[in-house]
């Protein structure tokens, strides 16, 4: 073949672009960087994406839970109602609708018909009936001097908050009159008409100080037992007191049904007034909002949807600023110990060695002990954490040092004359940048893990500090577990999808980043 | 392999010395409990600090601890929990409850856990192993505190099927006993099993889609002889250490379940300890999970080199 070109003449020969310019095709395609990459792969992972929407749920939800009990309901998280303790979750408006949930109920069992009488009396006096549906009676036969006879207990379905009812409660004059300018403003009635023992008892009771104080008995009683009188009608017969020397400031605002004038509704006591008030109306009169507890109440009576959101708040910024710590500590320290390797690396790996056998719990104890009192009880537990944390990101990037410093681009570059500072942060950091970044969303939610843990165990006591934190939630509501559930249920509903969503959104990003981890495809 | 051994747990005594030395040194430099006023027991006490060399420099103090440990297994006398009892008995009297509960615990656990990922791993990218995986997930992330509530309020309280704490006592192997353990153990069941399955699962794809099991099923035999003989035994590689690192740390049992249920345990005897404050315990505790630490560590190193022949640790290449 080659034979024959020699035989063209060299007239016949022309060149093919003299004039045009000779260029690649270019790309039609965008180019994709590594970062894009990363995130293609990811949005393939559903289960990634979901937990990332999660995510950004509770982080939301913690930052806007204590903003909208501040603001819409005025309680934070200093608020401690002494009297709605571990209530049930109860939205006013919701509760109304009678549909079974946000009402705020408790079932109380083998309740006597005395005790339910007296929830039905609460009703009666302050309009707010804590009975929910029928109680469920159970019968049972007992024998009583020798005779038997029916006994009936009542499983009964009561609204936490109603059943309160009236308490008694010492205040100054001008709270009393505050009340009461209240009470014409809004028409709620939160001072009831003071009651005497000596009105409720029948006269042949001699001595009254024996029988207990219960302020909601109103109505007249036949013996001490609190069985109430009833007239002709099957009413109750009210106790109010009428004695206006026993008055402790006038009143004048809203009476109740059947008042004509002569009920007082303050006792005098020496520089204030005792005073009947219904403690719903009373924590509405206080907070200037009803009781509005969507999540329920903790055992200091806090809000829980508020204290929750406090609670994340901390665990979610501390376990952002202890990763920071760790990564850069640890980037850092495991970029000198694989760059140099030697006895820089011997002596690291030594010291990680001693610090890492270190059981985290003893360090966090003898963290706290020392250094609480100086560096408070937060900056104690950021110690703590920093000092065994960077370890593994240490090692992690140690080892990517190790792998990628022998390669022939690092040659180049030591060739070209680069620092090994630039060699280091300008041409391996990038490289084992990936490997960086997927662990670093499996530190958070470890973080939050063993801040929660120890907060539940009451090594360490955030509650000067933020407030509360989730574990110690959780470790209240694990005392009341039986009587108010939803004190333990909550905390860890929120805490158990905070960590779920955490691990599956930082195992998506991990194989997003490391295709090679994932294991093999098919 | 014997000396690589040799020089692990060499290096292990030494890292374990120097850790008792530092929490030592901490726990020493703080001031001792507060006597109450008008204790008769002040001057024993006094004396017994003194005798411990309370006013000693740190190294001479620590040499007298260590001293007291080798030469009479002495581990100091409780200050204030116990007070004036030796620390090592009560420290062994409260081990068998927590080891007995986190025994309890991996028997049944283990088993099913491998089991678990054997089936995911075989049915790779199928619904079962997507449903094993993501439960895997879920449960891993869970911690066993929620366990423990939603146990103890559906089986303890709404069921009323066990008790809500542990028994009190030390017939530890009576039925009455094992029932109102029941709860403890499979709140700390569920970790377990997700994490074996997990690690099973993981190892076991690898294995089943690496060259041999190509060849294996090349030269004839079926699949399950490939799975069983070949890709079992490779599996177990990785699985076994972490059975073995498993057992040594039942020892230290869990601090939240035990304090949830009350399990008389090395965990609960911490906590108190860090409350009393009582030293001496809290001292002793502390060596404890140290050792605990890094003996599972060197277990499970050291087991790999056995297990496997083609892993030799230590050797020059």
């Amino acid at each position: 073949m080659d034979k024959y070109y020699e035989r063209i003449p060299q007239e016949m020969f022309e060149f093919a672009q003299l004039d045009s310019e000779i260029h690649d095709e270019k790309f039609k395609t965008k180019a994709r960087g590594f970062f894009a990459d990363a995130m293609l792969r990811f949005k393939k992972n559903k289960s990634s994406v979901v937990a990332a929407y999660i995510i950004g749920f509770l982080i939301l939800f913690a930052i806007v839970s204590p903003l909208i009990s501040e603001n819409v309901f005025h309680y934070t998280i200093e608020d401690k109602d002494n009297v709605y303790i571990n209530a049930a979750p109860y939205i006013p408006s919701i509760a109304a609708k009678e549909w079974g949930i946000w009402d705020g109920s408790m079932t109380m069992n083998s309740q006597s018909q005395l005790q339910l009488d007296m929830l039905y009396a609460i009703g009666q006096e302050t309009g707010l009936n804590p009975v929910i549906g029928e109680p469920v009676a159970t019968e049972r036969e007992e024998m009583y001097r020798g005779k038997p006879r029916k006994v009936y207990s009542y499983a009964v379905k009561v609204n936490t908050y109603y059943k309160v009812g009236v308490k008694n409660m010492v205040m100054s004059y001008s709270e009393f009159e505050n009340i009461q300018k209240w009470q014409n403003e809004t028409g709620v009635q939160v001072i009831f008409p003071a009651v005497d023992k000596r009105d409720i008892y029948p006269s042949k009771i001699k001595d009254l100080s024996s029988i207990a104080d219960n302020p909601n008995i109103w109505y007249q009683c036949t013996d001490n037992k609190n069985t109430p009188k009833t007239d002709s009608n099957g009413n109750l017969v009210p106790a109010y007191c009428t004695d206006k020397e026993k008055e402790g400031a006038p009143y004048n605002s809203i009476r109740i049904e059947g008042d004509n004038g002569d009920y007082i509704y303050s006792i005098a006591k020496s520089g204030s007034v005792l005073v009947r008030v219904c403690y719903y109306n009373y924590f509405w009169y206080t907070h200037d909002s009803e009781p509005n507890f969507i999540l329920g109440t903790d055992t200091y009576g806090r809000d829980l949807f508020c204290a929750i959101g406090k609670g994340a708040r901390f665990s979610l910024i501390f376990a952002l600023f202890v990763s920071i710590i760790n990564l850069s500590i640890g980037a850092f320290a495991g970029a000198y110990q694989g760059y140099y390797g030697g006895w820089v690396d011997l002596i690291c790996q030594r010291l990680m060695e001693i610090l890492s056998g270190m059981p985290f719990i003893v360090v966090t104890t003898l963290f706290q002990l020392y250094m609480a009192a100086k560096v408070g009880v937060v900056g104690a537990f950021l110690f703590a954490f920093v000092l065994t944390g960077w370890i593994g990101m240490a090692n992690l990037t140690r080892k990517q040092f190790y792998r990628f410093k022998g390669q022939e681009y690092v040659l180049a570059a030591r060739t070209l004359g680069a620092s090994d500072k630039r060699i280091m942060f300008k041409h391996i950091f990038p490289n084992a940048l990936g490997t960086i970044i997927t662990s670093c969303a499996l530190v958070i939610p470890g973080v939050i893990s063993s801040e929660t843990s120890l907060t539940y165990l009451g090594i360490v006591d955030l509650s000067k500090f933020s407030g509360t934190s989730i574990g110690e939630l959780m470790k209240n509501g694990q005392q009341t577990m039986t009587t108010s559930p939803h004190a333990m249920l909550y905390p860890s509903i929120f805490f158990s999808l905070l960590m779920i969503s955490f691990n599956l959104f930082g195992n998506g990003l991990r194989d997003a980043f490391n295709p090679s981890t994932r294991g093999t495809e098919d | 392999m014997f000396r690589y051994s040799l020089r692990r747990i060499g290096l292990m005594l030494i890292n374990l010395l120097i850790i008792t030395y530092m929490c030592f040194a901490l726990i020493r430099m703080l001031p001792p409990p507060e006597l109450p006023q008008g204790d008769p027991h002040t001057t024993v006490i006094m004396e017994r600090r003194e005798a411990m060399g309370y006013n000693k420099p740190i190294p001479v103090q620590f040499g007298l601890f260590l001293n007291g440990i080798f030469t009479r297994g002495d581990w100091g006398i409780s200050d204030k929990l116990y007070f004036g009892q030796d620390v090592a008995t009560i420290f062994t009297s409260k081990l068998p409850a927590s080891m007995i509960v986190n025994l309890y615990s991996i028997i049944w656990t283990i088993p099913v856990g491998i089991a678990l990922g054997i089936w995911a791993a075989l049915k790779k990218n199928t619904w079962i192993d997507h449903t094993i995986s993501t439960l895997t997930m879920v449960v891993i992330s869970v911690p066993s505190f929620v366990y423990a509530f939603l146990i103890q309020y559906v089986l303890c309280y709404k069921l009323g099927w066990f008790p809500f704490l542990m028994k009190g006592g030390s017939d530890y192997f009576s039925w009455e006993m094992f029932k109102s353990m029941v709860p403890a153990v499979l709140s700390l069941s569920f970790g377990v099993i997700a994490g074996f399955t997990r690690v099973t699962r993981a190892e076991l794809t690898e294995v089943l889609t690496s060259e041999f099991m190509l060849l294996a099923r090349t030269k004839g035999l079926t699949r399950r002889q490939a799975t069983i003989r070949h890709a079992f035994k490779n599996c177990m590689v990785v699985i076994v250490p972490s059975i073995f690192g498993e057992f040594i740390s039942i020892l230290s049992g869990s601090f939240i379940i035990e304090r949830i249920f009350s399990i008389p345990g090395v965990g609960q005897l911490y906590l108190n300890a860090i409350n009393g404050p009582d030293y001496p315990i809290f001292m002793m505790d502390t060596v404890f999970y140290t050792t605990i630490g890094l003996a599972a560590g060197i277990v499970v190193d050291i087991s790999y080199g056995f297990i496997d022949p083609r892993i030799r640790m230590g050797s020059k290449k």
